[in-house]
Parts: structure tokens; sequence; C-alpha cells
């Protein structure tokens, strides 16, 4: 239990806290920059477009099937090589939001599938264009659709976060590990602590997720 | 390709402890995953409520702190190394994952077919394990095989234990030859070698299922 | 009509896809061949007038962040703060030090894409890493030491070349080694890493650790019955490293790493870390003039 006091003082407390502010942070900006180049992955496969769709489809596959510590390691240690050198923070968000846009796509392609396609015809029929029919009626409700799936993938970026401390990005679980470095009595109260942190954002999320779930069914 | 050639067997080796860890993982997992599933469904109100707890428990903390704890906190009373550290996190987390998919499966055969089965004399888990487990996990298999490719995938996490797996190896192999880029593809086409016949043959699986449907 | 279109777009938009990711591929492979040739480290630092020193987080006394400021504090720092004073001086330019912290499997690959210009992060010079990295000289005497308890009455590794005697160490270190030359009669109990063979020495299951001394010094703030004897066994110096083939800039990092030990600035610093540490000899570590 003293462990416990001494480990958490006030500046080391405020230090993880800025560290989860970070995580946070990174997993924010990559779900939005992953949601936009998902959405336009997931449609050209949704689209069905002749070779180009399975293509595409098959270099998403591709990118799926990689772990993500090996995105993230390739952005931060490879594209330096080919003169692209990002700081710590872009080159995890670049690898996150690439990694998770391949994840997010296959979801929004199975939103968009699972549209109706009785309205297709519905809206076409009323004089709307392809596109118009996409964008207006069928996109918004596949959209709302996939509300809770997208805060289950938030989830999965707040954990996985947590991979970036390994090319030293200054997020909870790297600053974890430098606090308790301060003495070897610190290991447990402070992987507590950050287990704590976790678990309680991402809890949360998933509890958003549920009622959002309940709320659009 | 010179570097492949020049580092051949720590490739290799780091290939074979991906797929070790991802087998037994595999199997601990499923296990702790379909036990978890049924304490999640039990009639008993504190069953239920613990494998409830476990399951939220392990979906929504990293992988990374998971495998830390074993490797850094458990390690200190039970010897173990990062490979073993590595490996039991991994089940762990995952059987998580599978405890859901199979409750999942369980929950979309009809109540009847318990029913009927108990009716006919057969005692709960006979029920369970003869009748409602077989269908569930044939309901279950294509989200059972994603998070069987999450694994493999996951299994990644072994690098930061000092795990001797595909990834740990690629660290190497990136440090000692500076040819960072072209050891990374390396361990990416490796993990794709596992990954990609997986994926597809998940997908073909579920073609074949939902045409018998 | 519109079938025939979106196939013809399909075949189009997937020819140029192809055709994009293969001029990357060629762009990438040329990009990553030119990058490998050397670029020189002395030139930059002058161009643009900062050191970006890769450091510890993690190593208590060489290089471990303070959690209130979020920046790296140590040994390691503080001499690199002096260096790039001092190489400053000598290059006729006023240089600044920035830090960049690094790990074990980052600081090489950082140094090799050119996101940091030195490394001074407790690095022991080795053959293996000389084949890959440029060191200057030892700037820190470092190598093994024996930690004991403070009543145990032990001063040297000869008091446990004895076969009574168990002297604990921590698997894949250069303590082995150590403890086969120097005392060759004692019982060697290998253990995880430092930190149970820290537990193994407090429940009596050895008299002594033998492991590298810049741990054994971080570990006695946290265990005040225990104290650091026995000198520097096995010496084993740690170095600032650079990107290989970069004589230039070692050049200048040895020659400052000179001057600072000459002007008394790195005794200093050494008193500044090391002073407080129970059972050290200050003088193991100080230059002698």
């Amino acid at each position: 239990m003293t462990d416990f006091i001494n480990a958490l003082t006030p500046e080391n407390l405020g230090y993880l806290l800025q560290g989860l502010g970070i995580t946070v942070a990174v997993s924010v900006l990559s779900i939005i920059i992953s949601f936009l180049l998902g959405s336009i992955v997931g449609i050209v496969m949704f689209e069905k477009i002749p070779y180009f769709s399975s293509l595409v489809g098959t270099l998403n596959n591709i990118v799926r099937n990689l772990p993500l510590l090996l995105i993230i390691f390739f952005t931060y240690f490879a594209l330096p090589q080919i003169g692209i050198r990002l700081p710590v923070f872009w080159s995890t968000v670049v690898a996150m939001s690439f990694f998770e846009a391949a994840m997010l796509s296959e979801i929004i392609r199975g939103g968009l599938d699972s549209v109706d396609k009785g309205q297709f015809e519905g809206a076409r029929s009323t004089g709307l264009s392809n596109r118009q029919t996409l964008v207006h009626i069928v996109l918004p409700q596949a959209y709302k659709k996939m509300i809770p799936p997208l805060i289950s993938q938030l989830i999965s970026l707040v954990k996985d976060t947590s991979l970036a401390s390994g090319i030293v990005l200054a997020d909870l679980t790297f600053r974890g590990q430098v606090v308790y470095a301060q003495n070897s009595h610190y290991i447990v109260p402070v992987l507590v602590f950050m287990t704590f942190c976790y678990f309680v954002v991402n809890y949360l999320l998933s509890l958003l997720a549920k009622h959002l779930d309940r709320r659009l069914a | 390709m010179m570097i492949f050639d020049h580092y051949r067997s720590l490739f290799i080796s780091g290939f074979g402890y991906t797929i070790a860890a991802s087998l037994i993982a595999l199997v601990a997992s499923l296990v702790l995953g379909t036990f978890f599933a049924l304490l999640q469904l039990s009639k008993k109100r504190a069953w239920a409520a613990l494998g409830n707890a476990y399951v939220q428990f392990f979906r929504n903390v990293p992988l990374l702190i998971i495998t830390l704890f074993f490797y850094l906190a458990v390690a200190k009373v039970i010897k173990m190394t990062g490979f073993v550290a590595g490996t039991v996190a991994l089940s762990l987390y995952t059987s998580a994952f599978i405890a859901e998919s199979v409750r999942a499966g369980i929950l979309a055969i009809d109540k009847g077919q318990m029913e009927g089965a108990l009716a006919n004399g057969l005692s709960y888990g006979q029920a369970m394990s003869r009748i409602v487990l077989p269908q569930a996990f044939k309901v279950a298999i294509p989200s059972l095989g994603n998070q069987f490719i999450n694994l493999v995938k996951n299994s990644s996490i072994l690098a930061f234990v000092g795990g001797l797996d595909l990834m740990y190896q690629g660290n190497l192999v990136a440090a000692s030859s500076f040819d960072t880029f072209t050891s990374y593809i390396i361990v990416g086409l490796f993990y794709l070698l596992l990954t990609l016949p997986l994926s597809y043959g998940m997908q073909y699986l579920e073609e074949r299922l939902q045409e018998s449907r | 009509m519109e079938k025939n279109k979106k196939r013809l777009f399909g075949i189009s938009a997937s020819l140029i896809l192809v055709l994009l990711l293969v001029l990357f591929g060629f762009w990438a492979a040329n990009r990553a061949h030119e990058n490998r040739m050397h670029q020189d480290t002395l030139a930059r630092v002058k161009k643009t007038k900062t050191i970006n020193w890769g450091v510890k987080t993690d190593t208590k006394l060489f290089g471990l962040v303070n959690t209130k400021s979020g920046q790296s504090e140590g040994f390691d720092v503080d001499l690199a703060k002096a260096l790039t004073k001092q190489i400053g001086k000598q290059v006729g330019e006023q240089l600044t030090p920035t830090f960049t912290p690094v790990n074990a499997s980052s600081k090489v690959q950082l140094l090799k894409n050119t996101n940091i210009d030195g490394v001074l992060a407790v690095m022991t010079i080795t053959k293996e890493r000389a084949k890959v990295v440029d060191f200057s000289k030892p700037y820190f005497p470092a190598g093994n030491s024996l930690l004991v308890k403070k009543d145990s009455g032990i001063q040297s590794i000869q008091d446990l070349n004895g076969p009574s005697k168990t002297i604990l160490i921590a698997l894949g270190t250069t303590a082995a080694d150590t403890v086969k030359k120097e005392a060759p009669k004692a019982k060697v109990l290998a253990l995880q890493d430092y930190a149970s063979a820290m537990q193994a020495l407090k429940a009596g299951q050895g008299q002594a650790i033998v492991t590298d001394n810049a741990i054994l010094y971080g570990l006695v703030s946290e265990n005040p019955d225990y104290h650091v004897v026995g000198g520097i066994m096995g010496y084993a110096p740690y170095g600032i490293a650079f990107d290989h083939n970069q004589p230039g800039m070692v050049r200048q990092a040895n020659q400052a790493l000179d001057v600072l030990k000459k002007n008394g600035t790195y005794n200093a610093l050494i008193e500044k870390w090391f002073g407080q540490v129970p059972g050290l000899n200050l003088s193991e570590l100080e230059v002698q003039a």
C-alpha cells in the first residue's frame, strides 16, 4: 500500500494523466482521418466497379492482415529512409489512420450493403442520380448503423495507441514505464493505475456504444 | 533479398515462435473463452457477473499492459520467460473476445433446442455440450476466424518482452542491417503468409455457410 | 451503355493505380538507396546550429525523466549540454542542445535516419556496435561492481572467492565472465534480471550481486542498507555514438571531452550525480589531474 502512495505522487499522477491525454488525442485524430479514408475505400468496394473494386479490396485486405505494430515501426523507422520523416506523434497518427482505415472500410462497406436494395431503386425512380442516391439516401442510413461499430473501433484505437510506446511516443503506457523506472517497487502500482485509466475510458465508450445501439435500433 | 539470405535463420526462427505462440494461444483462448461464455450465460447471477467482469476487463485493457503485467509483476513470483508471459497475456486477452463470439453463437441457437434436449432427459451439461455448443460454434465461425487472425497479428506483442517472435527478430535485423525498409517488408510478407490464407479461407467458409443456410 | 462505361472506368482506374504503385515502389527503392549515402553530421550540426542528442528516459542517474518537468535528467544529459557548448566553441558557432528520448531498439535507427545527431544513452562500446556506428573515446568507466549489505564487511570480490559463498548475477550480462575470472571458487546464481537478483540478495540467497556499476548505483538508492564496493571489474566503458563514418563529428566530440575533463567540468558532473552513492569511491570515476 505504501508503494501505491509513494508511486502515485501528484507529480507522477499529473505526468501519467498528460500521457492519457496524448493517448486520447492520437485515438481521436486517427479515428477521424481513418473514417474519411475508410469511407472512400468502402464506397469503392461497395460500388463493385469492374477490376478496380477487387484490386482496391485486395490491397485493403493486405493492410488489414498486417500487425499494427509492424505498420507503426515501418512508418517511424523505415519511411525516413525514403525521405519521409515525421515526428513521433504524427508518425503514430499516420500509421494508425492507415491501418484503421482498412478496418473501417470493411465496416462501411458492410453498412452500405445492409441498406435495403429497394431504397436504391425507389430513390432512383424519383429521379435522383446515382451519386445523389448514395450521398442523400444510402450513406446517412449506413452511417447511422455504423456509429456503434465506430465506437468499438475507437476503443481498439485507445488500446492500440499503447503500441506506440515502442517508438517512444509519450503516451500513457510509455510514461508508466518512465515512472516505474524511478523505483522497481512502483511497477505494480503504476500498472494498476494504467489499467484503471484505460479501463475507465474504454468502458465508458462501450457503454456509449450500447446506449446508441439501443436508441438507433 | 540479400538481407533475407543473410538473416534467413533469424526470420525463420522468429516465424516459428510466432506460429507456436499463436497455436498455443488459440487453444488456450478457445477453452477459456468457451468457459467464460458459459459462465456469462449461467443462471446463477454471481457466476454470470463474474464471467461478465472477466470479459469486460480484458476487452477494455491494452494487450501490452497485460503483457507487461505478466512479464514484470507476475514473473517475480512465478518465473517465466518473455515468450511465456506474452503467450499467457495473448491467451487471456483473446479469450475475452472469443467468449463474446461464442456467447453470441449460443444466443443465436433457438431456445427450443435446449428445452427439447432437456425434455428428452439430457442433463444441462449434456444438452449444452452435445446439442447447443456444436451449433453455436458453427454460427460463430466467421467471428472466431476474425479473432484468430487478430490473434496472429497481436502475437507481435511478444517483441516488447523479448519473446523471440517474428517482430522481435525483424527489429533485430532492421537494427543490424540498417535496411529497415526491406527488413520490415520481409517481416510483413511472413505475417501475410499466415494471415492472408486465413482471411480468404474464412471468406470462403462464410460464403459456403451462407449458402447452406 | 452505362455498364460499359463503368467497365472502362474500372479498367483505367485499376491501371492507373497499379502504375502509381509500381512507380512509387521504384521511387522508394531509389530514394532508399540514395539516402544510404552518408550525410555529414558535423555539417548538419553547423547548419542547424543545434545538436540533437538521443538520451534515455528510464535510467536512474544517467537519463531519467523528471515527471514534473517532463525532461530527462542525469549525467548523460548534463554531459550532452556541456559537450554541445564546448563543440560550439570549437567550431565557432553558438550551438543549442536538444533532446530526443530513445530506447534500446530505437537509438541506432534514429541515428541512421538522421533524426538525431548523437547518442548519449549508457551505450557500451562493443566491437559489434562499432561496425555500425562511430564511437567517441570512452566517456564513462562502466564495468562490474559489487553490491553488498553495509554491515557484511565484504570489501572486494576476493572476499567471496570460496565454496561457501554465492554470487548473484542477472542472466545475459557480462557478470558471469567477471565472476569466473575473479572468484572462480564461488557459487553463482543467475536470476532473470537485476530486480530479482536484489530480491534474492535481501532473502539471503547470496552474499553479493555482481553487475554493471551504473545499475548498482541506481539500486542502492532504493535500498539504503546496501552499498557498492569492489572497484570496477571487466571494464566496459560507455561511448558517445554517432552515425557511421563521421570522422569530423567524432574528432570534435573527443576534443570537447578532453577539454571538459581538463577544466574540471567532467569531475563536477561526476560529483553531482554519483557523489551520493553509498560506498562508492568517487576517484574510480573521476579523471585524475
